[in-house]
């Protein structure tokens, strides 16, 4: 694993930040958990399950761009995710409310990691990470030796690449939430709640066609 | 389009929501009683409701419906603040469409309030066939904008005039029919109203009668036998699961109005048993959570009023008495007053619920009725009576319907003066009493439920704890 281009790491670091301050990812769903039971602890306890979520909402395109990558060439692996990228884009554009159907707010652990993934999952914050996970440095990926891609060093990059999106996410999302709780209130949301929902949708489709041309 | 910032009328907790600003338009909708001949609509209107302006009171804006004989009931709106909730938040959606049922048509109107929100347009009308088509309903009732989508109460089954009435659910993007809600109804089979605890995931509905027991008049047969609705039903909001069922008694018929804590951590609501067949008192009963049960108890009751027999109608002169006939009760934002409207004795009454187990009657005004006491009874209608109530966010105005819709001022002052009326019990402290007579110009139409702009005391759901 090499540490020697920086801009995947923080890249991956930038977008699960992102998520961290989206409201709809996560730390709302934690202050409203600790309102509910008037504990700041409760907060804190929402957090991680969110984040688990989300990790295994991440994991789940990574094993998937890895598992294409053994049995297919790289350059269908390319134009198979830029045309994921393009579409999903284009659907947000469409319908850039849609959301699982979730109702419940009485939530055990293991229903947050669920409602996490599921949110994750429809935002595309997996999938996102596609170009992102390409520009990976490639010494573990064999790309000419084709059954050998999942070297150790790989897999190990591949799970550090997770947790630090994960972690910035973790972070972020535990600061605002903290900071809603202790000292903002709810009430900041009616200002504070920018739509980047098109904006989203936007990167999805340059990132696709990037994608697609690079 | 689309919005940068949350709709401004969406607020986090009820409690933030009564700071919104005044309304200043109020939406109302108006049934054709066959006054204006039985070849025109029903409508909804548009008033002026703020105080300043040369058209206070006045109804500036009306939208025909398209076909007659809708009998428009509880519209609402398409989004409210239940879009901030964190389970799936969509918190860019605007608060612009009203949906305007019919129970009678079981179509349902979607009215665009926007661009300008004094001539409002049909822009979608949901015929009957894809109602029942796709949820397996008929005769909508009740809007209320979920966390999820947009909900409606149904009274009548699939096919004919029975039931059972349930909930389904639209898509709060396109509106199209998603279908019904229930996974397991248990025992319910009668519907009327729905409302939640969104906090707790629960539901609660309410009774009245299927489409064939309330269609051509309350039929006294099954009134005396006891068959109209005389309970309540909680239900699990995601499992769509029958809980529990309360039941007030066969001789309390029809268990109308739900008006849940607008607090989503509190466990308690009001509801309102129109007559009971013992002394044709009315009568406002508390739910509440106890130890993981909902139970449910007498918490006010309202006797019938003696009266000479030549002042009352043929039906009630046996009796000699007026029944309340408590036809809507409405709860302020800060779960502290309700508001009672009687119908038949046309008594509207405030009570403090700050302990909602123990009512205190703080109020009381007198708006006609069948036999008048004073105020603007006109004693020959049965229709003269206070009907639907509605409050403002901020719980200063109170919104009446009844012949004309009746504006009664700064009938509250949370925290300051919760007397309703005052010496003059007619007009309420402070104001006029409107200018009665709003809607009488219209004639032959008789005002329905009331929707404030911006939302008002029933019309949203919060996630968020005051």
């Amino acid at each position: 694993m090499s540490l020697a281009d920086p801009w995947p790491w923080l890249a991956l670091a930038v977008l699960g930040a992102y998520h961290g301050v989206n409201p709809a990812m996560g730390w709302l769903f934690a202050v409203a958990l600790g309102l509910q039971e008037r504990r700041r602890a409760a907060v804190l306890q929402a957090l991680v399950p969110i984040a688990l979520g989300h990790e295994a909402s991440i994991a789940v395109v990574v094993l998937l761009v890895r598992g294409i990558e053994l049995v297919a060439a790289p350059e269908t692996l390319r134009l198979v995710g830029a045309g994921a990228l393009i579409l999903f884009g284009l659907f947000k554009f469409a319908r850039p409310r849609s959301h699982p159907r979730w109702v419940g707010m009485k939530v055990t652990s293991r229903d947050l990691v669920l409602w996490s993934f599921l949110m994750s999952s429809a935002h595309g914050a997996g999938l996102m990470l596609f170009p992102v996970l390409r520009r990976l440095p490639e010494e573990g990926h064999g790309h000419d030796l084709p059954g050998l891609a999942l070297s150790g060093a790989s897999v190990v990059q591949d799970v550090a690449a997770v947790l630090v999106h994960t972690l910035a996410m973790l972070v972020v999302m535990g600061a605002v939430a903290v900071l809603v709780y202790d000292r903002l209130g709810v009430g900041v949301l009616r200002r504070a709640w920018v739509n980047l929902d098109l904006l989203w949708a936007a990167a999805f489709v340059t990132a696709g066609a990037i994608t697609l041309f690079t | 389009m689309a919005q940068w910032q949350p709709d401004p009328t969406f607020y986090p907790t009820a409690r933030q929501a009564m700071e919104a600003p005044p309304e200043q338009l109020a939406y109302v909708v108006t049934l054709n009683t066959g006054g204006n001949g039985t070849s025109k609509p029903d409508a909804l209107c548009v008033l002026d409701v703020e105080s300043s302006s040369p058209s206070y009171g006045q109804v500036v804006g009306r939208v025909d419906m398209p076909n007659v004989g809708d009998e428009l009931h509880h519209f609402g709106w398409n989004a409210c603040s239940s879009a901030l909730c964190p389970t799936a938040p969509h918190p860019h959606v605007e608060r612009r469409y009203l949906l305007v049922p019919g129970l009678r048509s079981s179509r349902l109107h979607i009215v665009d309030t926007k661009p300008d929100p004094r001539q409002p347009k049909i822009v979608k009308v949901i015929e009957p066939s894809e109602l029942t088509s796709n949820a397996g309903y008929s005769r909508p009732h009740t809007i209320h904008c979920g966390p999820d989508g947009i909900y409606v109460s149904a009274l009548g089954g699939k096919e004919g005039d029975g039931g059972p009435g349930g909930i389904f659910v639209l898509d709060h993007d396109n509106f199209s029919v998603k279908g019904p809600w229930e996974a397991d109804r248990g025992p319910q089979h009668l519907a009327y109203d729905f409302w939640w605890h969104l906090g707790h995931d629960t539901v609660i509905t309410s009774e009245w009668g299927t489409p064939e027991m309330v269609e051509n008049g309350v039929n006294p047969e099954l009134l005396l036998a006891g068959k109209y609705g005389h309970q309540l039903h909680v239900w699990d909001l995601r499992t769509r699961r029958h809980l529990q069922a309360l039941d007030l008694g066969p001789e309390q018929q029809m268990v109308l109005e739900l008006r849940p804590s607008h607090d989503p951590n509190k466990t308690y609501g009001f509801v309102n048993a129109v007559v009971s067949l013992k002394d044709l008192s009315s009568s406002i009963w508390l739910w509440h959570r106890d130890n993981g049960t909902w139970k449910i108890q007498k918490v006010a009751e309202i006797p019938a009023e003696p009266a000479e027999a030549d002042q009352l109608p043929p039906a009630l002169q046996p009796f000699g008495a007026v029944p309340p006939l408590v036809s809507d009760i409405n709860l302020s934002l800060d779960d502290r007053f309700l508001y009672v409207s009687c119908w038949g004795t046309g008594e509207f009454r405030q009570y403090d619920v700050s302990d909602p187990f123990n009512p205190k009657e703080t109020g009381s005004i007198r708006l006609g009725g069948i036999v008048p006491r004073g105020g603007n009874g006109n004693g020959r209608s049965l229709n003269g009576g206070p009907q639907m109530v509605e409050v403002s966010r901020d719980g200063r105005r109170v919104y009446v319907t009844q012949l004309a819709v009746r504006l009664l001022g700064r009938a509250v002052l949370p925290g300051r003066d919760p007397r309703l009326g005052g010496q003059d019990r007619r007009e309420p402290r402070g104001r006029a009493a409107g200018r009665p007579g709003l809607l009488r110009r219209v004639r032959g139409e008789r005002p329905h439920q009331i929707r404030l702009e911006g939302g008002d005391s029933s019309s949203d759901s919060f996630c968020f704890p005051s």
